[in-house]
């Protein structure tokens, strides 16, 4: 899933609306189509399946701790941003995880990521984490330097990968 | 563990000195007694900011230095490329040892660890670090580790 934080466009955009009329809620079933649209805008790739079934195990309704939230704008979806809480993977305590984050590129620097961002947090204090961690290419410098921005820094894991021969 | 140049930390402190007042231009003597560090070499390094298009400076009363760059965009790494380019010889530069096995393996490994830290600069705007001052997430571990005042006991 870390597929989705893929760096956006470099190019950026002017602040196209204010984020003062912008709506933040859970996705539904009906923003699906949106947000393959956003996506494959922001990545160039359609990735319908996989948005289904992300959908399926994040947006639909449950007892767990799983977010798929969206920001609406005149009934334009403008981005999304997808986490959970997960225990005890690598030792950890409960602490949340942050999958996924879009923004429509024309509407970048308005606060749109910002506003997702807060509001995944507040759900994830909800459910009394205290940490909250994601994970991202480390050439993906838009990403990045947002997370940054919100005062994330560098956690007490290493990701290690090697190639199976 | 890794160490800015005099000049590249200089330059940090003053652009974020000058970010954090941008309304107020400020002299190199103001800046240079803040950090207690040389006014000349200081001098240069802002000379040096400017020709970058970082600052601009302006003379006569109410003159001084002004960030001109954009805090949200300028990120530690094209401060610190400016006196620090990237692309130089690694230690031991072209040393025959460099080529054996070993060598080799150790180059792979301190070449994994300056992607970590250009990828770590690159992502830490001006903007993002005035936060962290505000924010001083240093401040409670040196609270926890500070002596305790005197009790009486």
């Amino acid at each position: 899933m870390g597929g989705a934080l893929q760096g956006p466009p470099m190019k950026l955009a002017a602040t196209a609306e204010k984020s003062a009329a912008l709506h933040i809620r859970q996705a539904v079933r009906a923003d699906v189509p949106a947000l393959i649209a956003l996506d494959e805008e922001v990545t160039g790739l359609a990735k319908p399946k996989y948005w289904e079934e992300i959908f399926d195990r994040y947006g639909a309704p449950r007892r767990q701790p799983l977010f798929f939230l969206v920001a609406e704008q005149g009934g334009r979806i403008e981005g999304f941003i997808v986490g959970e809480v997960r225990a005890w993977e690598f030792g950890s305590p409960p602490c949340g995880w942050i999958f996924a984050i879009q923004v429509r590129p024309t509407t970048r620097l308005a606060g749109v990521a910002t506003q997702l961002y807060n509001a995944l947090c507040d759900a994830f204090r909800r459910t009394g984490v205290k940490k909250v961690r994601t994970m991202m290419a480390r050439n993906n410098q838009l990403i990045l330097s947002f997370f940054r921005s919100q005062g994330m820094m560098a956690g007490p894991f290493i990701e290690l990968e090697t190639t199976l021969e | 563990m890794m160490k800015l140049q005099k000049a590249t930390s200089f330059a940090l402190f003053a652009v974020l000195d000058l970010a954090a007042q941008p309304e107020r231009p400020q002299s190199v003597i103001e800046i240079a007694e803040r950090y207690g560090i040389s006014a000349h070499h200081l001098a240069k390094v802002l000379r040096d900011l400017g020709r970058a298009g970082i600052v601009n400076s302006a003379r006569g009363v109410g003159g001084g230095y002004r960030l001109v760059a954009n805090p949200k965009r300028l990120t530690l790494l094209d401060i610190i490329q400016i006196f620090e380019p990237p692309g130089r010889e690694p230690a031991g530069g072209n040393d025959p040892e460099l080529a054996t096995d070993a060598g080799r393996a150790l180059r792979l490994v301190l070449d994994e660890i300056d992607e970590h830290v250009l990828a770590t600069f690159r992502s830490i705007t001006v903007s993002t670090m005035l936060k962290l001052m505000v924010r001083r997430p240093w401040s409670a571990s040196l609270e926890r580790s500070a002596p305790k005042a005197a009790t009486g006991r």
